[in-house]
């Protein structure tokens, strides 16, 4: 019989620690296949974060880092420059990310350095409860806004991939979702574009991906599919954001 | 090859290349900037890789990043640019990476001033960030000593697996020397063992890593790294012990720079006929107490002379158990003691001695009575 599917080599065959519901195993399967598909394993070096998913490097069947809060476009700018030719991932959530770490993603992304980031957008703290994050929604009930967000007091959600975008120095920027398989879809396709850029050494690269969060948003997953739709995509707009000059065809072709 | 004359802060950029070292990242800040400006000329020009990184956080993000992936590391920075790369040396540590860095200190606390100090030295060797680590911390007291203790950091780093600071003050990188250089121009590069992430070809992969959730693993860990401390104490204690051959008046205990300045001091004294006899740790970390303690059961009493207000002192205390009188003088600021300060200190302790050794019989005598 001819097998027309077969699970990832990319992932460790292994449970994860993630709460029922959460995209976070999705968007890994995405990043394991790209690697896969691009046939770069054996040169691709992950860097996880802290927060959900710090424990990524169990998951990744490559060589991984832990990196500490919000430093890994750091420790990857150091692998990467260290050894231009490994192909160099973070793996980051928006705590991580866009509030301790926004230094260091900025000047990844400034610097031009030639590594992918994965940037999952839950609009919430996970790992610590429930807590604010800077991509919190207006009103949005956290642990440390129990009255929802009050964007007089702390500002309105950082749109990160709009921000990156906005620098001068080239890059492929895009936001996706993984909330329905047709957006799941765009989502693979977009980090299969932003790890090929990698590869072929153009530029650095930033997918931001739109996931739930069922246990800390206090809805179902079915519920929270649909608060993302409703709620996040109007502020969050899907789609290429930047890409480098003269780029698309080569990448596309693959 | 023939020496020539450098200030401190390039020599040590030099020393790094010439040990085989081609990636820096660092982030400017007084008085260390020369380190970097040099490292961004040479570099290139020798292959290497210079990245001026955002915020020293970042910059020791960037030497875990290029450590983790198996190449030799150099990062420089000075006291408040230290305390930012705290928390990635815990994690480089943890992970058992071999990092250099240099810290040449600045006047403290807090934004402090530009001026030298030894202020740090609690901070390396005892508390440099959470959790329990070591770093391996080398002092040295001239320009060249600087250049030798650069290339021994990468030796050791390497060998343990541990981070190695050398840790030098604002006068030794301003400050020029003749130094001489080892051949070759360009060490050879770091093999990356069986630890490093250089993409898992035709192998497991690997995890650098410091999380430890199960608190036995955690546990066992921390075992380790102890044990491993252990074996670096018993073998790499270095120090230096001068005019000790006979029974001396008075020990001088110092560290870098400050060394130097108590060195012309005892001289002075000396050629009056003065008994001071000097000792210095090379090794800052691992302290050399045996060493220390050697040198003190030489002496009758000890004057201890630091540019902090008493941070090496407590080592030193610990290394003669209250079996000698120690006396203490420090400066901070940017003020650098003078031979003429070290030596007036010397005399006035010298001067006590008798009436002081009376004191504490007449007190004891006054208890028994009591």
């Amino acid at each position: 019989m001819k097998k027309i599917f077969t699970s990832t080599q990319l992932l460790v065959d292994r449970p994860t620690h993630y709460c029922p519901g959460c995209t976070h195993g999705v968007i890994h399967r995405l990043v394991a296949e790209v690697i896969e598909e691009l046939g770069i394993r054996e040169r691709t070096v992950g860097i996880a974060p802290v927060g959900c998913s710090v424990l990524a490097y169990e998951y990744f069947n490559v060589d991984m880092f832990e990196a500490s809060h919000g430093r890994a476009p750091a420790v990857a700018t150091g692998a990467k420059r260290a050894r231009p030719d490994l192909i160099v991932f973070s793996y980051q959530g928006d705590g991580d990310l866009a509030s301790i770490g926004m230094g260091e993603i900025v000047h990844a992304a400034n610097r031009g350095e030639k590594i992918t980031v994965v940037f999952v957008n839950n609009a919430i703290y996970g790992m610590t409860g429930g807590q604010m994050a800077p991509t919190t929604m207006p009103g949005q009930y956290s642990t440390t806004t129990p009255g929802g967000r009050d964007v007089n007091l702390v500002g309105y959600p950082v749109r990160v991939a709009e921000l990156i975008g906005s620098l001068r120095t080239p890059a492929f920027v895009a936001r996706a979702a993984v909330h329905t398989p047709k957006e799941i879809l765009r989502a693979k396709e977009y980090l299969r574009q932003a790890f090929a850029h990698q590869v072929a050494g153009r530029c650095f690269s930033l997918v931001e991906i739109l996931s739930i969060c069922p246990t800390n948003w206090g809805l179902s997953a079915r519920e929270s599919e649909k608060w993302l739709e409703r709620e996040m995509k109007p502020y969050y707009p899907l789609g290429i954001i930047k890409e480098p000059p003269a780029a698309e065809a080569e990448v596309s072709r693959g | 090859m023939s020496k020539i004359l450098m200030k401190g802060n390039e020599a040590v950029g030099e020393a790094a290349i010439r040990a085989g070292c081609l990636h820096f990242f660092g982030y400017p800040i007084t008085p260390q900037s020369e380190v970097p400006e040099y490292l961004a000329r040479r570099l290139p020009e020798v292959g290497g890789v210079f990245v001026q990184a955002e915020s020293e956080v970042a910059a020791s993000n960037m030497i875990y990043g290029a450590a983790g992936v198996g190449v030799r590391v150099l990062t420089t920075s000075s006291s408040p640019g230290i305390s930012l790369m705290a928390e990635a040396l815990s994690y480089i540590a943890a992970c058992e990476l071999p990092v250099v860095l240099v810290n040449m200190m600045r006047a403290g606390p807090g934004l402090g001033g530009i001026l030298p100090a030894q202020g740090d030295y609690l901070q390396a060797t005892k508390g440099t960030a959470h959790g329990d680590f070591h770093l391996i911390v080398l002092a040295p007291s001239s320009v060249q000593e600087a250049v030798n203790l650069v290339m021994l950091a990468f030796e050791l780093a390497e060998k343990y697996r541990n981070p190695a600071m050398v840790i030098g003050d604002g006068m030794i990188g301003q400050m020029m020397e003749p130094v001489e250089f080892p051949e070759p121009a360009v060490g050879k590069p770091l093999d990356p063992g069986d630890w490093a992430l250089t993409g898992c070809k035709d192998r497991p992969r690997r995890i650098v890593n410091s999380l430890y959730l199960d608190p036995e693993a955690c546990n066992r860990h921390n075992l380790k790294l102890t044990e491993k401390w252990r074996r670096i104490t018993e073998a790499e204690q270095r120090s230096e012990s001068v005019y000790l051959d006979e029974p001396c008046d008075i020990l001088i205990t110092s560290f870098g720079m400050t060394y130097r300045i108590c060195k012309t001091a005892a001289d002075e004294l000396r050629a009056e006929g003065v008994k001071v006899g000097l000792f210095r740790p090379i090794t800052l970390a691992p302290f050399p107490y045996a060493a220390c303690r050697a040198a003190a059961d030489r002496c009758d009493r000890i004057l201890d002379v630091e540019m902090n207000m008493g941070q090496m002192l407590e080592d030193v205390k610990l290394a003669v158990e209250g079996t000698k009188p120690i006396d203490f003088l420090g400066t901070a600021g940017g003020v650098v003691p003078s031979p003429e300060d070290v030596a007036k200190k010397i005399r006035e302790v010298l001067d006590r001695r008798t009436p002081s050794k009376k004191a504490p019989r007449a007190q004891r005598k006054t208890k028994d009575r009591a």
